[in-house]
């Protein structure tokens, strides 16, 4: 089956003889969910720009479901749908404007132009803003917006450079089950972001970039098994003032007062409970602590700076 | 893209012209008629009742074509250079360059919208001299087809400024430095008959002379050049701009990085 997104030996250098990517590869199978992290300045944003006509490339390839950009653009950009970081529509158009004059830029005729809006507009509960000039709505709903403007022609593949960035928690997670959705019907998402819970939550696997170069490409499994510890949030039935000390296990209190234990892997929670219950303390509920993956990230990209500056010392 | 939704495409782009000039309509359709209801009030009832004939006409009659057309140049012009710079600057241009709408047709949309505004100004100061002068109209096909080509290349001399400016002083430089002078020494006002003989000369390398003449002639049938020469000169100026504005698209000056 043709990939989704195949990238390889992408460079992209500047004026200045900046280097923003060093020979990227990167391949995003049909139908994925697929998080591109890296820290700001990585190079995140100018891959996506480029597989999205938005900057030009250097040196390298990019297929978008087979299509080359360089020999079929056109037949790869139908295939793709944009959710950019910042704000990038007229604030003085109205929203159902906005959103079908994008579908007439790929070629859709009015009446269904303005059926795909009005569906994708419900979908993301901006139908009653419908003839609202853009500038009205607030940060959320202007974020929704792009993203039905983004999905107004149907793509295959749909790219979205931090959808998130500034969104409170609720409609953090109404977003992240719309895409969901919308990831179950078929269509391949990329995603940047800087919430690593978010890439932990939604996405089946992670590229993780840092100064031009691609770190690692793996399933979101395989990187979270190279974690030898793994954080468990326990809240208990009466508060505590200290941690309480159990043979073996790494504990402290968080900001809530619920107990926190590291669990080196292999070791069971058997023992855990088996502690705490000799010293009288009876667990509630348990939950593992959501930022695993954003200790994997922090190591990785020390460990590249590290590299970085190595080199750089050699040099 | 199939040729019917290249069609689609273009329409879209030409529609959204449309209606951002129209919904903004103090700005950008009262001023002209406004201004021009001015220049025939003063220039051509006031003044020009004390100065006579002007190449054989009543002045008002002859001043006429050169402001209809002065309208016409300004906002075809500046209806594409304010549309365009104003989508690089919002970034929502990148609405287009995500799109797989071709290079050409994102030309030929904007060019369209300038047209639409230029010429829909061109019908209004129409209708206001009307109330001073009635005139006569020597080929109604030469006024068309010159009014049409002049706010073509006009529209794309103002494309070529947008993609050109990096910030809102950009876009009002030419305008108001180049086309505002070219226009008023193109001869609106006055034959160039009545220059010396040396700014005769000099006033022959400016081509706004030759876009209000051809019209004029259209009109009164009285030019100061050639009227074949200069709807072959605007032809050729609307090549060479087209050629400079594709080539520029293709390689994203000032839209991509």
């Amino acid at each position: 089956m043709t990939d989704a997104l195949l990238i390889s030996g992408l460079t992209k250098s500047y004026g200045d003889g900046f280097e923003a990517l060093k020979g990227i590869d990167l391949k995003v199978p049909q139908g994925d969910f697929f998080a591109l992290l890296g820290p700001n300045g990585a190079g995140k944003s100018t891959t996506l720009g480029i597989v999205c006509s938005l900057v030009n490339k250097t040196a390298g390839k990019v297929e978008v479901f087979g299509h080359d950009i360089d020999r079929e653009l056109a037949r790869a950009k139908m295939n793709l749908g944009v959710v950019p970081q910042e704000f990038n529509f007229n604030q003085f158009e109205k929203v159902f404007d906005i959103v079908t004059t994008q579908a007439g830029y790929y070629g859709i005729p009015l009446k269904k132009a303005r059926e795909s809006a009005e569906k994708y507009l419900r979908k993301l509960g901006l139908w009653s803003k419908r003839d609202s000039p853009a500038r009205m709505l607030s940060g959320g709903m202007k974020r929704r917006l792009m993203i039905a403007r983004a999905l107004v022609h149907e793509p295959r593949l749909l790219i979205l450079d931090e959808p998130t960035a500034g969104v409170d928690i609720e409609l953090r997670r109404s977003m992240w089950t719309f895409l969901e959705e919308m990831n179950r019907q078929g269509t391949t998402i990329i995603l940047t972001t800087h919430y690593l819970e978010e890439a932990e939550a939604l996405c089946r696997n992670i590229a993780i970039i840092d100064h031009g170069r691609i770190l690692r490409n793996t399933s979101k499994r395989e990187l979270l098994q190279q974690l030898h510890v793994e954080t468990f949030v326990l809240d208990t039935e009466k508060a505590m003032d200290s941690a309480p000390a159990l043979n073996g296990y790494h504990t402290r209190l968080d900001g809530e007062g619920a107990l926190e234990v590291d669990v080196e892997k292999g070791n069971g929670l058997n023992e855990v409970f088996a502690q705490l219950d000799r010293q009288g303390i009876r667990v509630l509920s348990m939950r593992t602590k959501a930022n695993r993956l954003e200790e994997l990230f922090v190591r990785m990209v020390e460990e590249n700076a590290e590299g970085q500056g190595l080199k750089e010392v050699n040099q | 893209m199939s040729p019917h939704a290249i069609l689609t495409a273009f329409l879209t782009i030409v529609i959204r012209e449309v209606r951002r000039f129209t919904r903004i309509w103090p700005q950008t359709m009262l001023p002209p008629a406004v201004t021009m209801t001015l220049y025939f009030i003063i220039f051509g009832n006031l003044i020009g009742s004390r100065i006579g004939q002007m190449g054989g006409f009543d002045y008002m009659a002859f001043i006429v074509p050169g402001l209809i057309m002065m309208s016409v140049i300004t906002s075809s012009y500046a209806n594409v250079v304010s549309s365009f710079f104003s989508m690089k600057f919002q970034r929502s241009i990148e609405e287009l360059l995500v799109s797989p709408v071709p290079n050409g047709v994102i030309l030929a949309g904007y060019v369209a919208g300038g047209m639409a505004r230029g010429l829909s100004i061109g019908v209004i100061v129409t209708l206001v001299s009307q109330v001073f002068t009635d005139f006569q109209i020597h080929s109604l096909a030469l006024v068309a087809v010159t009014v049409v080509l002049t706010s073509a290349l006009f529209s794309l001399g103002g494309f070529i400024n947008a993609m050109l400016a990096t910030k809102f002083d950009d876009i009002s430089i030419v305008p108001t430095f180049v086309l505002t002078p070219l226009t008023y020494l193109g001869g609106v006002f006055y034959s160039i008959d009545l220059l010396p003989e040396f700014w005769q000369g000099v006033s022959m390398a400016n081509p706004i002379l030759y876009m209000i003449n051809a019209f004029r002639y259209g009109f009164l049938g009285v030019s100061d050049v050639n009227v074949y020469a200069a709807l072959g000169m605007i032809l050729v100026f609307i090549v060479v701009l087209s050629v400079a504005c594709l080539r520029m698209l293709a390689r994203g000056k000032g839209i991509r990085h």
